[in-house]
């Protein structure tokens, strides 16, 4: 397709970077402009997707085959315990369902699972049919709860209600409800939020935790369980790592529990480092803060011979990044920066104002920001620009492969953890691997011109 | 190996606006307006939303102003009603009933429904076809689109597939070979009764007696002689199963997956001499069962079970319950193979990783 054109409604979604200071900045966090093609997944998906980490929850999908269906163990969430959040459980509703209703098969869904399984704990997904045939979720969940005497928590979440963001919250909403009446004593340490454990990242920022001398009282959502959840409530502080899926949830925490929070990323040595040792000062742990500032130069120093003999192979190269969340971009063009690529084009599909004016603080001018973006406009500018990868998720890879260029996965499906110092190393493995494939050399370049 | 392709589908982007005003032509609109160009056509799909509000497609793209030469059709697709089998039938149908004309002047081409099957079934039944001397027009045609190489130039629009000038035309087909019945026969059906075209239901082309069905079913129709080359590629095969006869041999399976593959799959298997010890579809229908017991029946083999709208976690217990000695199914069958050790071939959708 020659000469792409923007759609008019999308033109304000899309911001040059100028030199100097930014101008009104641009839009973004609302619905998705119809007949765009939105590369978010839906409300339902966005709260399976924040949840699906529990490791022994059981996730019942309320709603036709379908939506459990393209959801089931999609999330590369590792366990050091249930396996059981890799099934998918589905009322299947069917066209008799939809015309008298679908709380009998709810009723018995749950009632099955209770009397086999010994559930601890059970999500209740509403999917948009029964958003729009109004079954009363939020009922049946409460009988359940009161005859089995377990935890049946209803996710509200039908496609129409807004966009994947919605999605986020009503997950968080549903951690709430879990937890919000338990009231431990207080103990020394933090949870992590927003940190879903994706090739067992969880593991590597605990073990950091643990070794600069500060506890993880409970992880949200990832390798989680019921009891582990529970303790939540006792930590002193929250660290929110994917900020876009769990802010919400910790503000809540915040007012409710009175936990205060700070976001933190570990993605690349610039931000860990940061992030350890703010999560020390939080805490007002001055011990904490050296062990912290010791580590961390030592492992920065540990990987420096490293990083030289990769810089070389990527000076000069121009990146492409379209994730989901604001923090993680803004995460990737330090890391990028650190690794001599700089970026070129950045979008998120969930990004806030505030995520945006850092981006946009971040990068040089002329570099293209986007929010909510679609394959068309990315092919544009990634061509336009002249980018030599892309990171993003699944539903970006065969675009950059299509248009001849590397490609990172940093999302569900990321094979390696990317984040802490170790992932550094597989980040940038993984970056040269692809950039300096000989694959690229046999692309007829008379063709692509 | 997975393959990875690039697939684009546009939204209306439904809101709560829209659904509590049922302002179904606003979401239309917009779509249309911003799609005519450059594609000749829009396929519109339902969603489970759309239907339960009640949207009346076919009144709404009656209502839209449509450019010469561009086309807007539609199907239904409610995820509660049938499977995604269901979808891929009903599409094909309303392509045809959309779109096909009877000019009244046969074309002297077979119309091919090629299933539920992807880009590389697709060119070998082509490939057999033209050996035989049809000419046709393939309905869904998804190689060269699905599959389609590297040029170094990015192309939204892959020149393969069928146009919609072929399909307008599949109303002078002198007939049509539906291939898989679940998927298939739907769309032959359609044709006939708009376009008085007759048609043949056959299993989907997949091991020998299938693969020979539909040879001469191709050449009843072209009178053509066998060409060498299918003898040769059929006479490859048979060498295989000789080489490997001893070690299929009364081997038990467990198939899963779409209808039409598991009863292709199952028919191959048994000319293995192996058991097709339980067969699962998760699309509903009585069709399946029926067509399943006839195959065992066929080949003389018991205690073997079939089940149409059943699900992994039966054909877990029932494994548990007495086992296999090999699972074939998509890429979802990795979690009973490895619960229970089992050796475990992919075959049939979705193909997709590991984890």
């Amino acid at each position: 397709m020659e000469n792409i054109s923007i759609l008019d409604e999308r033109k304000d979604f899309i911001l040059l970077k100028q030199g100097g200071c930014g101008g009104n900045g641009m839009k973004c966090d609302t619905n998705s402009v119809s007949g765009s093609v939105s590369q978010r997944a839906c409300v339902y998906s966005g709260a399976r997707v924040v949840l699906n980490p529990i490791t022994d929850a059981f996730h019942i999908v309320h709603g036709p085959i379908g939506c459990a269906s393209y959801t089931w163990d999609i999330r590369g969430s590792l366990s050091s315990g249930e396996d059981l959040y890799r099934n998918s459980f589905s009322t299947d509703l069917r066209e008799q369902d939809v015309i008298f209703g679908g709380e009998k098969k709810l009723t018995a869904a749950i009632e099955e699972i209770a009397e086999n399984h010994q559930p601890k704990l059970i999500f209740v997904y509403s999917t948009c049919i029964v958003g729009v045939i109004g079954d009363d979720v939020e009922a049946v969940c409460k009988a359940m709860s009161e005859k089995y005497n377990i935890r049946v928590i209803p996710v509200k979440s039908p496609g129409f209600s807004g966009n994947k963001s919605v999605g986020y919250k009503m997950a968080c909403n549903a951690i709430m409800e879990l937890i919000k009446d338990v009231k431990p004593e207080k103990r020394r340490g933090v949870n992590i939020l927003g940190d879903f454990n994706l090739a067992g990242e969880m593991w590597i920022i605990k073990d950091y935790l643990n070794k600069i001398g500060i506890q993880v009282v409970s992880t949200i959502t990832g390798d989680s369980n019921y009891e582990n959840l529970l303790k939540a409530p006792s930590a002193e502080l929250n660290i929110v790592q994917c900020a876009g899926s769990s802010t919400y949830l910790a503000n809540r925490m915040e007012e409710e529990m009175g936990i205060p929070y700070i976001k933190v990323s570990f993605f690349g040595i610039e931000d860990t480092t940061s992030s350890l040792i703010r999560t020390a000062e939080a805490l007002n742990n001055e011990e904490a803060r050296q062990k912290a500032i010791a580590f961390t130069s030592e492992e920065a120093e540990k990987i420096k011979d490293f990083e030289a003999k990769y810089r070389k192979n990527l000076d000069g190269k121009k990146a492409a990044i379209y994730v989901g969340g604001g923090f993680k971009a803004i995460s990737l063009i330090r890391q990028f920066r650190s690794m001599g690529i700089e970026t070129v084009v950045v979008g998120t599909q969930t990004g806030k104002k505030e995520d945006y004016d850092i981006i946009e603080s971040l990068v040089n001018p002329d570099t293209v920001i986007l929010d909510d973006t679609n394959p068309a406009e990315l092919e544009k500018f990634i061509k336009e620009k002249g980018a030599h990868i892309l990171v993003g998720g699944v539903k970006e890879r065969p675009l950059a492969y299509k248009l001849g260029i590397a490609f990172c996965d940093h999302n569900h499906e990321r094979k390696h953890p990317l984040s802490g110092f170790d992932g550094v190393i597989n980040f940038t493995k993984e970056i040269n691997m692809s950039i300096n494939n000989p694959v690229w050399k046999f692309i007829r370049k008379e063709a692509a011109l | 190996m997975p393959h990875l392709e690039y697939m684009n589908a546009c939204h209306t982007a439904m809101v709560l606006k829209v659904v509590v005003l049922f302002t179904e032509c606003y979401s239309l609109d917009i779509l249309k307006i911003r799609l005519w160009h450059p594609q000749a056509i829009i396929a519109v799909h339902t969603t489970c939303l759309s239907e339960t509000i009640g949207d009346d497609l076919t009144s709404i793209i009656q209502d839209i102003s449509i450019p010469e030469g561009k086309y807007m059709i539609h199907t239904n697709t409610p995820s509660y009603k049938g499977s995604h089998v269901t979808g891929f039938s009903n599409m094909v149908a309303s392509f045809i009933s959309y779109l096909s004309v009877k000019s009244g002047k046969k074309n002297g081409k077979v119309a091919i429904i090629p299933g539920f099957t992807n880009p590389g079934d697709m060119r070998e039944m082509k490939k057999i076809a033209t050996a035989m001397g049809v000419k046709y027009t393939m309905l869904p045609d998804t190689s060269a689109v699905m599959d389609s190489p590297m040029t170094g130039k990015f192309e939204m629009y892959p020149k393969g597939g069928t146009t919609v000038e072929e399909i307008i035309e599949l109303g002078d087909s002198e007939l049509t070979l539906a291939l898989g019945k679940a998927a298939s026969e739907s769309g032959a059906e359609t044709l006939e009764k708009k376009c008085k075209v007759p048609y043949k239901v056959l299993p989907l082309p997949i091991g020998i007696a299938n693969t020979d069905e539909y040879i001469m079913a191709l050449q009843s129709y072209s009178k053509q002689e066998i060409p060498y080359m299918i003898e040769e590629e059929r006479g490859q095969l048979v060498d295989i199963l000789i080489d490997i006869h001893q070690y299929t041999y009364n081997k038990k399976v467990a198939i899963f997956g779409d209808p039409d593959t598991v009863l292709g799959l199952a028919e191959f298997v048994l000319e293995m001499g192996m058991i097709p010890k339980y067969l699962v579809t998760g699309t509903p229908g009585d069709a399946f069962g029926a067509a399943a017991n006839e195959l065992f029946n066929k080949f003389g083999v018991t205690d073997c079970k079939a089940k149409a709208a059943g699900d992994l976690f039966e054909l877990h217990q029932w494994i548990k319950e007495e086992g296999v000695d090999l699972l074939i199914g998509g890429t979802h069958g990795k979690y009973i193979a490895r619960a229970e050790d089992i050796p475990f071939v992919r075959a049939g959708f979705p193909y997709g990783q590991t984890r």
